[in-house]
């Protein structure tokens, strides 16, 4: 295995960018994940708010060797940058046969930031099946402005991920990103654990850019997904290139033209 | 009678576009819908949910976008909540 911090590409940040959320799937090592359900089933310590990440785990921890591996430490540094603060970090499970899900909701307060934003980590340690109540989330929901659960009436969108995974899997989502545990219809309990990590530095081209004007770079942002509204839908677009104007440093870059269209302002120019 | 109540979230404020999302309530006890149930919507358009038999009783109003904020994006716009009893 590497043990070179693997930066993401610019493909897979503006696929972040679009969707809300980036999957790494089975990334984790089997005996980690042993490790990790065995520390999970006995509580996890607490962390101050704002702790330095290099300060918050002790090396022999699970969580330590989980934020240490290569693709995990370069996903989050491509994002959040070098040097994160922990925000919070907790264990969460689905009790077998619960009966209900949680409603959709996006975490902690309505947060619309335009030019930052924070990192969940979510990992899996076990195989989650499609009827284990693996997490709900709404791609391409994370700009959306709302508070928590004022979002709770929508049971269910077009194009919304049930996730299922192998063990292991690492799945890292923008803070606004509307999700929700489902129901566990199984009599296994399912632990998932999450920690939201703070950005100390701009967020910008702390990825690997040399693939910056790839035209997969723009399809990747032009995704529509298939819950919005026809008319939103655009809007949509326009506000992810806000914010990957702010992400690159770049204030001309655009798709279709809908941002450079509406902020036309020419200025009244003396013709005599 | 009790209600049954579906929620019905439409592509266009036309009652007869596609369905991007919907919700279940059940009065009657006889089902519990939940979050994160099911992947495929329950009609194809908020016209079919009427031609199965739904009876519409709510509709989201147009509200133009308040000044400064015309480019935020929040809950879905166009909602239709319809009942059977």
């Amino acid at each position: 295995m590497s043990t070179t911090k693997q930066l993401l590409t610019s493909v897979q940040v503006a696929r972040f960018v679009a969707q809300g959320f980036l999957r790494l799937d089975g990334v984790v090592p089997q005996e980690l994940n042993e490790d990790a359900i065995a520390a999970l089933s006995a509580g996890i310590p607490a962390v101050s708010y704002g702790t330095p990440l290099a300060k918050a785990f002790q090396e022999d921890t699970f969580i330590h060797r989980l934020l240490a591996l290569p693709v995990v430490a370069g996903a989050l540094e491509s994002l959040v940058g070098p040097e994160p603060t922990v925000d919070h970090h907790a264990v969460h499970v689905r009790e077998p046969h619960e009966g209900s899900a949680q409603d959709l909701h996006g975490d902690a307060i309505i947060d619309v930031r335009p030019d930052a934003f924070d990192v969940q980590l979510m990992y899996y340690p076990h195989e989650v099946t499609a009827d284990m109540g693996g997490t709900l989330s709404v791609p391409g929901s994370h700009l959306r402005r709302i508070n928590e659960t004022d979002i709770g009436r929508v049971q269910n969108l077009r194009g919304q991920t049930r996730l299922t995974c192998p063990a292991g899997t690492v799945v890292l989502v923008h803070h606004g990103i509307w999700h929700g545990g489902r129901r566990n219809d199984t009599g296994r309990r399912r632990y998932m654990y999450k920690i939201r990590l703070n950005p100390t530095v701009p967020q910008v081209r702390l990825w690997d850019t040399s693939d910056l004007h790839d035209p997969a770079v723009t399809a990747e942002l032009n995704t529509y997904f298939p819950w919005y509204e026809q008319a939103t839908a655009r809007l949509e677009i326009h506000n992810r290139v806000l914010l990957w104007r702010a992400l690159t440093g770049d204030d001309t870059f655009d798709i279709d033209y809908w941002v450079t269209r509406v902020t036309n302002r020419p200025a009244l120019r003396s013709h005599a | 009678m009790k209600q049954q109540v579906l929620v019905l979230y439409l592509a266009t404020s036309a009652l007869d576009s596609d369905v991007v999302g919907w919700s279940r309530y059940d009065g009657t006890g006889r089902t519990h819908p939940t979050t994160g149930d099911a992947d495929e919507p329950p009609y194809k358009t908020g016209l079919a949910a009427l031609q199965d038999g739904w009876r519409l009783f709510q509709a989201s109003q147009l509200i133009p976008p308040h000044p400064g904020h015309e480019y935020d994006t929040s809950f879905l716009k166009h909602e239709f909540f319809f009942e059977k009893l």
